[in-house]
Formats: C-alpha cells, sequence, structure tokens
C-alpha cells in the first residue's frame, strides 16, 4: 500500500494533473510522479509555468500558479505524469515595467529559472544557435543520485596544493591533444594522466556555470573569425554546469560527466576548485537581453542607480545584488549544491570585492555574504579563494574581510617577482615579504601564508612565454584596436618583441621561465601556475584572449615534446615543493629559532652569506630555511638554500655553512642547460665547493642540505685543511 | 523497447532491444526486477539496445546495485561503441563487468 497521499494530485489544468507544490527546494525538482516548480519573486503579480517539448519552438503548454499555491512570494506547484527527459520549462512574470522604481516586468518573455540545474539551448559548443528562438536558455531536470562511492572532497591542507588554472575546453580542443572527446570534461578525464605527472594536485577550473559562449559574438572585422564570449566570465545559470562542454551534452548528461570528472580527479588525488562569477550576469545592462533574472525580480538581484539603472562595478554592464538577502540565500544555495553534489572543494571568486558592497554598492565593514560563506557548516572544508578587487575600484588585497577563512589572489606576488625576475633593481624588501607568504599584507588581520594565493600569471594576462617575449600587448586579433586588455604587465621580451629564431634570445626566455618557477615553488603561500606554462604556450603577445576558440588560447599538446627541458623543470620543482614541508610552512617565519637547532627558521644572505644586501640597487637575494623549523618544528625536513640573481652577470655567493655533518647539493641551477639544470627531488649531487657557489646572470639556484655520504665524507675530510678549502674556492666554480 | 530473459547453464540473461529511456525504463525495470531478486546474478545482453537516455543509465545501475546488495553480480554483453563511450564518460560503465561474449559473461559471473 502506498502510504504517500502527496503523490496524488489535487488540480487539473487543461489535461495537466497538479497539486501544491513545496517552497523548498527552489527550481524544478523530480518529486514521485511528477516534478516540484519553485519560484521566488517578491513584486511580480503572477507567474506562470510554460513547458516545452525539448528544443520545441512553441510551448506545449502554460499552466498559471493558482493564486491558493503561492506561499508568500514564492509560487510552487506539482505539475504529474511529465516526461522528464524530454521536457523543458520556464516562468512567464507579470508585474510593473516602472525602471525607476526598480522593476522590469515582461510577460511576454520566457524566463530561465535561476534555480535550473540543467539548461538546454546551448547543448554543443559552437552551435550557431536560432536567433529567433523566444526561449534560448532552458530549464531541465536532473536526476540527484550520481552513485560517488566513497569519494568526497580531498580536504588537502591548503599550504599543500599545486594549483593548475585550466580552461575546459583549451586543454584538449587542439587536435594535437589525441582525446576522443576534445575541448570536453571527458576530455580532461583522458588528460588525467599528464596531470598527475606534472605533479599538481588541485585543478582550477575557469567558469563552468552554464554561460551563452554566443552572448556578444562576432566577427573580427579584419579576419572574418568568429569571436566568442569564450573564458565565459558571464553566468546564464549558477546551479547548471556548462553543456557545451559535456561530450554528452546532447545527450543532456552534462551533469553526470562532470561529477564523474570530479570522481576521477580525486581518486587521482587532484582537488577541483571552481571559478565563479557571482559580481554580474549576462544579461548586461538596460541594453541587454531578458534571460532570467532582470524579468523575475530586477529590483531584488541586480544593484540599480536611484534612477533605476545597473550600477557597473563589474565592468559587464550590471551588479549581481549580492547583500540583499535573496541573492546571498541564492549565492549560498548554490556554493553548497555545487560542495554538496559535486563535491566540489573549492572556489575563486572573480571579482569578491562586489560580494563585500551593499545594495547601494557601498563597501560595508562586515559583509553578511562573506561572513555567512565562512561561517556555513556545508562550506566549512571548502577552500575560499577571493579575487579581492573589482572594476568598480574597490581594491582589498590584504584587506578583504577573511574570518579566518578566506585566502586571495596576490596581485603583488604576481607584480613584485614579474619586476624582480626582468631585473628591475629596488625589489628586495618586497621580495622578502613575497618570498615568506607576504606577511606584509596578512600579519595585521591574524592570517597566515596560506592567505596568498601566489601566482606569477593566469588567465588574465600573458601566459608565462609570452611574459618573456613581449614588451607590449598585442591585442589586435580582440578587433578593438589593442585598447583592451592591461598595459601594465611587468614583461620583458629579453631583446627581441615575439618569436624568434635566436638561439640567446630563446635560450634567456626559458631560463626565465624556469627562475620564475622556481621562486613560485620555493615561496611561502600557495602556488597556482598556468595552463601550458609548463611547456612555454604562447598567445602571441595578446594579453586578454576572453574571445578567442582557437589557437590563441588552446593547448598545444606538441610543445610537450618540443619543450620537455621545461616541463621537466616544472615537474621536478613541484616535486621537490611537494617533498619538503619546510617549503609548505603553516605559519610565518618568526626569524628566530625556537627549536634549538642553532640557526633561525630563516635566514637571510646574499653574494655574502648572512648578509643580505636590501639597497636599492640590489638585485640578488639569498635565504635558508632550517629543516628543523619545518612546520614549527613539528616534522624535520632538509635545510634548503635558495639563491636568486636577477643581475645580469654571474655571481660568487659564499654560501652559510650547511647543518653539522651535512653538505650542500644542488637540486636547481637555471643557468644550467637541460638536463643538468634540475634533477629528481632526492637525487641531488653534492657540490665540490662547500663554501661559494658561482650564481650565473639571471638565474635561480636551489641547494638541500643532506647527510654526507660516504664517498663525500671521504671528500670532505680530504677537503678540511684550511688551505685546501681556500684553494678549491678560487679554482672551482660552478655554473 | 523489448525485454527477453532466458537461461543457461543456469544463468539469467536478459536481452533488451530498442530505446531505454524515460517512457520505457519503468516497464524495463518492472521486467528485471524479479528477475535480479530470483537469480541475483544475471548477463545483460545489450546488442540490440540502440540508445540508453539518463533515466536508461540509472535502470541499468539500480539493478547493479539490487544485485550487489543480495551479493550477486551483472555483466554486460553486446555494448555499442557509442553506448559503451556513454557509459564510460558517465560514470557508469566502471560498476559492470564488460565481456565480449555471453559465454564468457557466464564464465565471468559465476566464478
Amino acid at each position: 500500500m502506498d502510504a504517500r497521499i502527496d503523490v496524488y494530485p489535487t488540480h487539473e489544468y487543461k489535461g495537466f494533473k497538479l497539486r501544491p507544490g513545496k517552497p523548498f527546494p527552489f527550481g524544478g525538482t523530480l518529486v514521485p510522479g511528477g516534478v516540484n516548480f519553485s519560484v521566488f519573486s517578491r513584486h511580480a503579480s503572477s507567474c506562470t509555468l510554460v513547458l516545452f517539448e525539448k528544443r520545441a519552438s512553441t510551448p506545449m503548454v502554460e499552466i498559471p500558479f493558482p493564486d491558493s499555491f503561492r506561499v508568500g512570494n514564492v509560487y510552487c506547484m506539482v505539475v504529474f505524469g511529465l516526461d522528464y527527459e524530454n521536457i523543458e520549462y520556464g516562468f512567464r512574470m507579470d508585474g510593473p515595467f516602472d525602471p525607476a522604481a526598480g522593476h522590469r516586468f515582461d510577460k511576454n518573455k520566457i524566463l530561465l529559472d535561476p534555480y535550473a540545474r540543467a539548461i538546454g539551448g546551448r547543448d554543443v559548443w559552437g552551435k550557431e544557435p536560432d536567433w529567433s528562438d523566444p526561449f534560448p536558455h532552458r530549464g531541465r531536470f536532473v536526476f540527484e543520485d550520481f552513485d560517488w562511492e566513497d569519494d568526497r572532497a580531498l580536504e588537502t591542507p591548503i599550504e599543500d596544493l599545486v594549483i593548475y588554472e585550466m580552461h575546459v575546453r583549451s586543454f584538449s580542443a587542439d587536435p594535437s591533444s589525441g582525446v576522443n572527446h576534445p575541448g570536453t570534461y571527458a576530455g580532461i578525464m583522458e588528460k588525467i594522466p599528464y596531470l598527475r605527472d606534472l605533479g599538481v594536485n588541485c585543478v582550477e577550473l575557469m567558469p563552468v556555470y552554464e554561460f551563452d559562449e554566443f552572448e556578444n559574438s562576432r566577427r573580427n572585422p579584419t579576419t572574418g573569425e568568429m569571436l566568442y564570449n569564450y573564458w565565459g566570465y558571464s553566468t546564464v545559470g549558477f546551479f547548471a554546469p556548462k553543456t557545451g562542454y559535456a561530450a554528452t551534452g546532447a545527450l543532456g548528461m552534462q551533469v553526470d560527466e562532470f561529477k564523474n570528472l570530479v570522481k576521477q580527479l580525486h581518486k587521482n588525488g587532484i582537488e577541483v576548485l571552481l571559478d565563479v562569477v557571482f559580481n554580474h550576469t549576462a544579461e548586461g545592462n538596460e541594453n541587454g537581453p531578458t534571460i532570467s533574472f532582470r524579468g523575475i525580480d530586477n529590483g531584488t538581484y541586480y544593484m540599480l542607480t536611484p534612477e533605476g539603472y545597473y550600477f557597473n562595478f563589474s565592468g559587464c554592464g550590471n551588479t549581481l545584488n549580492c547583500n540583499n538577502p535573496i541573492v546571498r540565500s541564492m549565492v549560498l544555495d548554490c556554493l553548497r549544491y555545487w560542495a554538496s553534489e559535486y563535491h566540489i572543494d573549492g572556489f575563486r571568486f572573480d571579482l569578491a570585492a562586489i560580494l563585500g558592497r551593499d545594495p547601494w554598492g557601498v563597501p560595508l565593514p562586515n559583509p553578511p555574504l562573506l561572513e555567512t560563506l565562512a561561517y556555513d557548516p556545508i562550506l566549512g572544508k571548502c577552500k575560499l579563494i577571493a579575487e579581492a578587487w573589482d572594476a568598480g575600484g574597490l581594491y582589498l588585497l590584504g584587506e578583504f574581510p577573511a574570518y579566518g577563512r578566506w585566502a586571495e589572489w596576490n596581485g603583488k606576488y604576481r607584480d613584485d617577482i614579474r619586476r624582480f625576475l626582468k631585473g628591475d633593481a629596488g625589489m628586495i624588501g618586497d621580495m622578502g615579504q613575497r618570498l615568506q607568504g607576504s606577511p606584509d599584507l596578512y600579519t595585521k588581520s591574524g592570517r597566515r601564508p596560506s592567505a596568498s594565493v601566489n601566482f606569477i600569471t593566469c588567465h588574465d594576462g600573458f601566459t608565462l612565454y609570452d611574459l618573456f617575449s613581449y614588451n607590449d600587448k598585442h591585442n589586435e586579433a580582440n578587433g578593438e584596436e589593442n585598447r583592451d586588455g592591461s598595459n601594465d604587465n611587468h614583461s620583458w621580451n629579453c631583446g627581441y618583441e615575439g618569436g624568434t629564431d635566436d638561439a640567446g634570445v630563446t635560450g634567456l626566455r626559458h631560463q626565465l621561465m624556469r627562475n620564475a618557477v622556481a621562486v613560485l615553488m620555493t615561496s611561502f603561500g600557495v602556488p597556482m601556475l598556468l595552463m601550458g606554462d609548463e611547456v612555454g604556450r604562447t598567445q602571441g603577445g595578446n594579453n586578454n584572449t576572453y574571445c578567442h576558440d582557437n589557437e590563441l588560447n588552446w593547448f598545444d599538446w606538441r610543445l610537450v615534446k618540443k619543450n620537455a627541458g621545461l616541463y621537466r623543470f616544472f615537474k621536478n620543482m613541484i616535486a621537490f615543493r611537494r617533498a619538503h614541508p619546510v617549503l609548505r610552512a603553516r605559519d610565518y617565519p618568526r626569524n628566530a629559532d625556537y627549536v634549538g637547532s642553532g640557526i633561525s627558521d630563516v635566514t637571510w644572505h646574499g653574494t655574502r652569506a648572512w648578509e643580505a644586501d636590501w639597497s636599492s640597487t640590489s638585485r640578488t637575494l639569498a635565504f635558508m630555511l632550517c629543516g628543523k623549523h619545518a612546520r614549527g618544528g613539528t616534522v624535520e625536513d632538509n635545510t634548503i638554500y635558495v639563491a636568486l640573481n636577477a643581475y645580469w652577470d654571474g655571481l660568487p655567493f659564499e654560501l652559510p655553512a650547511p647543518p653539522a655533518g651535512q653538505r650542500w647539493h644542488v637540486f636547481a641551477n637555471t643557468a644550467l642547460p637541460a638536463p643538468q639544470d634540475i634533477c629528481e627531488p632526492g637525487r641531488e649531487a653534492a657540490l665540490e665547493n662547500q663554501r661559494e657557489y658561482l650564481v650565473g646572470g639571471r638565474s635561480v639556484v636551489v641547494l638541500v642540505a643532506k647527510d654526507a655520504g660516504p664517498r663525500d665524507r671521504s671528500r670532505a675530510s680530504r677537503t678540511s685543511g684550511k688551505k685546501v678549502r681556500k684553494k678549491t674556492r678560487k679554482t672551482k666554480r660552478e655554473g | 523497447m523489448k525485454v527477453t530473459t532466458t537461461e543457461q547453464k543456469g544463468v539469467a540473461i536478459v536481452s533488451i532491444e530498442g530505446e531505454i529511456d524515460s517512457k520505457t525504463a519503468p516497464e524495463a525495470q518492472d521486467e528485471l526486477l524479479p528477475v535480479v531478486d530470483k537469480h541475483h546474478t544475471l548477463v545483460m545482453d545489450l546488442s540490440g539496445l540502440t540508445f540508453l537516455s539518463s533515466a536508461g543509465l540509472r535502470m541499468m545501475l539500480l539493478i547493479y546495485r539490487r544485485a550487489t546488495a543480495s551479493d550477486g553480480k551483472v555483466a554486460l554483453v553486446g555494448l555499442s561503441e557509442a553506448i559503451r563511450d556513454t557509459m564510460s564518460v558517465t560514470g557508469f560503465l566502471g560498476f559492470f563487468v564488460v565481456c565480449d561474449t555471453v559465454d564468457e559473461a557466464i564464465q565471468v559471473v559465476q566464478s
């Protein structure tokens, strides 16, 4: 006997069996025998459910929500007997059109449900849409019964992550990827062995919430090439994965495919962070399309000027009203959904400073949304990473309200490291801060090195190869006469603008790329790499490739072979960081010996041991991390010495003595050609000269102190006399 | 959609022909559940299957869970390349033993 009576209809409309719905959860949810629809609107006067057969141009039925089915400001209804795999749904909202009062209702528009968990309409990437479709982005229903077995978020301590920022389509779209499903979630799955081999333990996916690649699509006036909303920083629906990124999108299986990707990455020890865009939506300003929010409750979802126009703190036409309690709840529901239903490990919030603004755009001292996310039980172990600025001029680097949870993309790390690497003088003081995890930015608010996500390159700006191949941006292909994109790149072309066969220029570029990853992997904080930098990916000097579905963005897999030496350097540098907890500090160095090792946790050096040159003309710095102080002295690690020489000539660096009974071994020297530039961690060879090391011009050297082996010991005893040592120092210069 | 059940060497062989989607999945499930409950172990011959939707994938997994709940096994035979690929990409394939022939499948589930 069926004991439930709520699986039986109570009402009927044009042959469709109905029943009053449940207000929670919002959205279209499969329930026994039917679908529960629930949508909020505070200012609408009525709401109609619009049902389509899949891909049909006219609705199969429009069912007005009976007045008795409304609970407060929520319209909710169960419709029974729907063929849930072959139906798409939307809403019509009636209400005032009064922009000055914030209202832009239009009952002629069919609106996408803000809580739609799957969205049809852009099922296959790049397929030109039917522009006459009255309802381009359509809600669909999903099963929420994916069999995760024993998977859950990996909960890797954030300071142990090596993040790899990537674009789903770019990673495998190029034919050179050789995958079965290029440019898809499935394509990433096929490339998991590559990610494992490289050694990253976290991928950060550029936006995967449903977006419209055809938003503002246009032809390049010169080349005729189609320009897209390629990166996807413009959300259509916050609860649905991008259908066109799924190999099975045409079958409507994007939800399962994406969940399977997360599950497989987790099986391989790789976390998944999502780049989420809660600062604006795809609806643009008053001239943009009405897709969802504008027609459902404009005044609730958007920040509006007193005249009813859209505030534009995002630079994209509108600003989501994220500290309105309704919108705050939606953001929270969304993140909880992705954390629980998709097992996502964390989120990076695009232009997150906006999330700290009140509905009138004023920065809040204690923003309720940021506090709510920080204290939420379901998000309790998720990484929360802010891009701590916005396009409205609010710059909160080091000041982002953190509540002990939030980390930040450290834009100052990016700029300072770039300037140091290209040889700017006067950077040594800043370098000292950046290498320690930027205590100058974060200690005042009681934060730790893990507050700093360190990066030198990201999707925004030059790739690492381009950073050392172009003095200026070359964005002509974007069709805006090179006006778009940042002019503040701190880049250096090594003597020639762009690609060249000149071995000297190319060699220097490869050396500088090695310097960059060596600094990144030996800095306290959380390192992030940009997809393809490990093989010298180029965008031809374009520092704003948001619109290109072509080789400007695609990972060229032929580079893996062509630049195998660079790849090997990256791989070993990542492995070195993961092998040495002393590099992954949880707390800032105290500049003191608190474990009785005889030296401080961190010590600073230069060409003279124990005497760092902090002067404004200096371009050299070395530091030594005491292995006995690793993780606050709780684990024992090797002592590590890193010498940075951004000066154009080689300089002898006097080495501090390694711990008693140990000798310096060389792990990396970027001045040497591959394969002498680096070795596998643990296979370092002892230095002949333990007192001094010649660090080549524009190069980085990483030494590790290890017990003197039997051969080393006999050599050490031979060279123990002061005289002999001096002689060695004069005659033997390495590098 | 048509389900045919036979028995070979004491193992139930279920052949499914046609499409399994949200319309036909409940019907297929009604036919398969009694077989699983009786035999616990079965071979599914899908060489006549032309389409498997999300609902179809779930029906398959339900049969698998029902079988393993009583320590049974489920082996698949005759997967088309397209269906095999869809099941692989969406993560459903990994639950099943996939065999080339019915005989091989019988051996596998009996072992």
